[in-house]
């Protein structure tokens, strides 16, 4: 019996539980709306592919928010520094005549400057990651306001021929004026999967990725084992800052415009995106394959509501609050149990 | 060990329960929309990404859409509600891609960042009709039509009124009270005033200061003009909000506002600037109309039956005095 139970636990880890739930759930979904909105366009190939071109800056940005909360941490600066990169790359390019390669690199170093002031007063100064996130949360909108409180529209002809650059691929389907559409994506949604695995790869496989685990786990024995808590701490934010400043961009890549009261609340997309995606809030679990379906479940909601066509876009947000109430007492219970366990 | 295993079958359950109701949510009221689809073909099928419900003009616009395109009229429309962010009209106009839907219609945010979207509508054939804002793309054949207001023609409508009703005076003092400097509405009602002004030789422009729309600012901005000049005949405000500040400022410095005392013109033709009206304390309040259904259902008809379709097309407008209102005209208005 007890050898038994054993391996059943072995085989239905908490968190391979919780990831499991997320893919399946994610599933479910995108299947019911196949079969029920299946005249409506629902099985196309191009919308499941517009799922990671509207998303794509997202996703890069949970990343980085399942990276901090993966150390305990919480970042909720995201959505205003995707802001502020957003006015930056627009006001270089359509007020200063600068090229759209500099405004990639000014997005890069923004969500970097950010990451670094924020890790180093998390880490070094011991200051809760909300309170100092959210000083970053005013300062970056406030800043953008700065800059211009006008919507600045983007005419730069590279920086449109890298948004509209569409890659074609070998699907597709045929709409009723008979016209094939071949399933295309832009080079977005490429970058924005190649961070989910390098991601994934850089925290399952590296000395760094284990350490981040280690010390949300539990942060005095991480410190115990010998691990430097405070610069493993710093990495992850700068690298969640670097992530916001690339989301940003290519957040900026789908909106081709700059404007103060853009992303407002893509913050808290990406903490309820990494959640559901089965990372504990508590710190020590999580996995950006789950974050990339928690993001997937959240566009699919959508999805379903705007193509469903009489309801309330509002009700997105309470099918997806009803989501996070279940997953964060699903978390709990697999806490308790591993706690009991002990 | 038992109870364990209970626990886990529990949560598989309430997890596939969940599941369910978070998509059956969606689905349940569909059953009649897409047995609809399947069953009548004739249905022009509309999408329309409208702004949000921000302001009482919005809604009253979202309802002409629901009106025009009903069944009965032989549409199915296919709402979304962007919550004033741009980023899910882009997500939701993809969407009415995908559904292969014939039209759709775009209130926009802003005017700007439509170049890719609209793009991708234009590859797969769909028409797109611009409601309200204007957009600026790189390509205007990115778009069929656009629908809105002619500000500029409201504000003629207002000089045309007054050149009729002051044809006989002296001089005409008149204070302009701007709306927000750059919008559309302001350059339009304010360049149909300039040329009033330039055409009639008894009208003197007392002052001319932006009240930013709002009602506050046209109070602060009509109380420091009657400080100055206690000899006021008309007041040109270009909403309604500004109209109210103003008639505020004005009884506050004990003068009357209509017939006897100071005109006030308005524009916007809200209820409560109608009701104004109706009190005879503001003469004049011009209409810049919400129901844009209608005129975008002509345009849809137009390109059903093969027609070219105007590039801009005007909304119809109209305007009420305070001689000929009746409770039972603004009862009868949709908002």
């Amino acid at each position: 019996m007890s050898t038994k139970s054993l391996k059943q636990k072995k085989k239905l880890s908490g968190t391979t539980f919780l990831l499991m739930v997320t893919i399946g759930l994610f599933i479910l979904m995108y299947a019911a709306g196949m079969i029920v909105f299946a005249n409506q366009g629902f099985a196309k190939p191009q919308m499941f592919v517009n799922l990671l071109i509207s998303n794509a800056g997202l996703l890069v940005i949970s990343c980085g928010m399942t990276i901090v909360m993966i150390t305990g941490g919480i970042d909720i600066s995201v959505g205003s520094v995707t802001a502020l990169v957003c006015m930056v790359c627009a006001f270089e390019m359509e007020k200063m005549g600068m090229s759209a390669y500099a405004a990639v690199i000014s997005a890069l170093v923004i969500g970097l400057l950010f990451g670094l002031v924020q890790g180093f007063l998390v880490a070094y100064l011991d200051i809760q990651p909300f309170i100092v996130s959210l000083a970053g949360l005013f300062f970056a909108r406030g800043l953008t306001a700065v800059i211009s409180t006008e919507m600045i529209s983007i005419t730069n002809e590279t920086f449109l021929k890298w948004a509209k650059y569409s890659i074609y691929l070998p699907i597709g389907s045929t709409n009723k004026r008979g016209i094939f559409q071949p399933a295309f994506i832009y080079p977005s949604v490429i970058i924005s999967i190649v961070v989910v695995i390098a991601v994934f790869i850089l925290l399952k496989y590296t000395k760094f990725g284990r350490s981040l685990y280690a010390i949300g786990g539990n942060q005095q024995s991480a410190l115990m084992m010998g691990l430097n808590v405070r610069r493993t701490k710093m990495k992850a934010y700068v690298l969640d800052g670097f992530l916001a400043g690339l989301g940003g961009f290519l957040f900026c890549l789908n909106s081709c415009a700059g404007f103060v009261e853009q992303a407002k609340g893509l913050e808290m997309d990406a903490i309820s995106a990494s959640v559901i995606g089965g990372t504990l809030l508590s710190g020590g679990v999580g996995n950006p394959i789950g974050t990339f379906f928690g993001v997937l479940i959240k566009g699919t909601i959508s999805s379903l509501i705007t193509t469903q066509g009489t309801l309330s876009s509002w009700w997105v947000r309470i099918v997806l609050s009803a989501l996070l109430c279940f997953f964060i007492v699903l978390q709990s219970v697999i806490t308790s149990r591993k706690n009991k366990n002990k | 060990m038992k109870m364990k295993q209970r626990l886990w079958s529990a949560l598989i359950a309430s997890v596939m329960c969940l599941g369910l109701t978070a998509c059956g949510g969606a689905p349940a009221d569909t059953g009649s929309g897409t047995a609809d689809v399947g069953g009548s073909d004739d249905l022009i099928v509309v999408g329309f990404s409208q702004v949000g419900a921000e302001s009482d003009w919005r809604t009253a616009n979202t309802e002409s859409m629901k009106s025009t395109f009903s069944e009965e009229n032989g549409y199915k429309l296919i709402f979304d509600d962007a919550q004033q962010k741009q980023e899910n009209q882009i997500t939701a106009i993809r969407n009415f891609i995908q559904q292969d839907v014939d039209y759709i219609v775009l209130a926009p945010t802003g005017e700007t960042g439509w170049d890719t979207v609209l793009q991708e509508a234009k590859n797969a054939g769909i028409p797109v009709i611009i409601v309200d804002r204007q957009v600026q793309v790189s390509d205007d054949s990115l778009y069929t039509a656009w629908v809105g207001s002619d500000f500029r023609a409201e504000g003629d409508k207002a000089v045309k009124w007054m050149e009729e009703q002051f044809a006989d005076k002296d001089q005409l003092n008149i204070v302009h009270i701007q709306g927000t400097i750059g919008s559309s509405a302001q350059i339009g009602r304010t360049d149909a005033l300039n040329e009033g002004v330039e055409k009639n030789a008894n009208w003197n422009l007392v002052a001319q200061q932006s009240g930013e729309f709002t009602q506050a600012k046209g109070q602060e901005v009509m109380e420091s003009v009657l400080k100055q000049n206690s000899d006021i005949d008309v007041v040109y405000c270009e909403n309604d909000n500004e109209a109210f500040g103003a008639i505020d400022a004005i009884e506050a410095a004990g003068k009357t506002v209509g017939k006897d005392g100071i005109t006030v013109i308005s524009f916007d033709t809200t209820r409560a600037g109608l009701n104004d009206v109706l009190a005879g304390k503001i003469s004049l309040d011009v209409e810049c109309n919400p129901l844009h259904g209608p005129r975008v259902q002509e345009i849809i008809e137009k390109l059903e039956a093969g027609e070219e379709v105007e590039k801009t097309a005007y909304v119809d407008e109209t305007q009420f005095d305070s001689e000929t209102i009746t409770q039972e005209m603004i009862d009868e208005r949709a908002y």
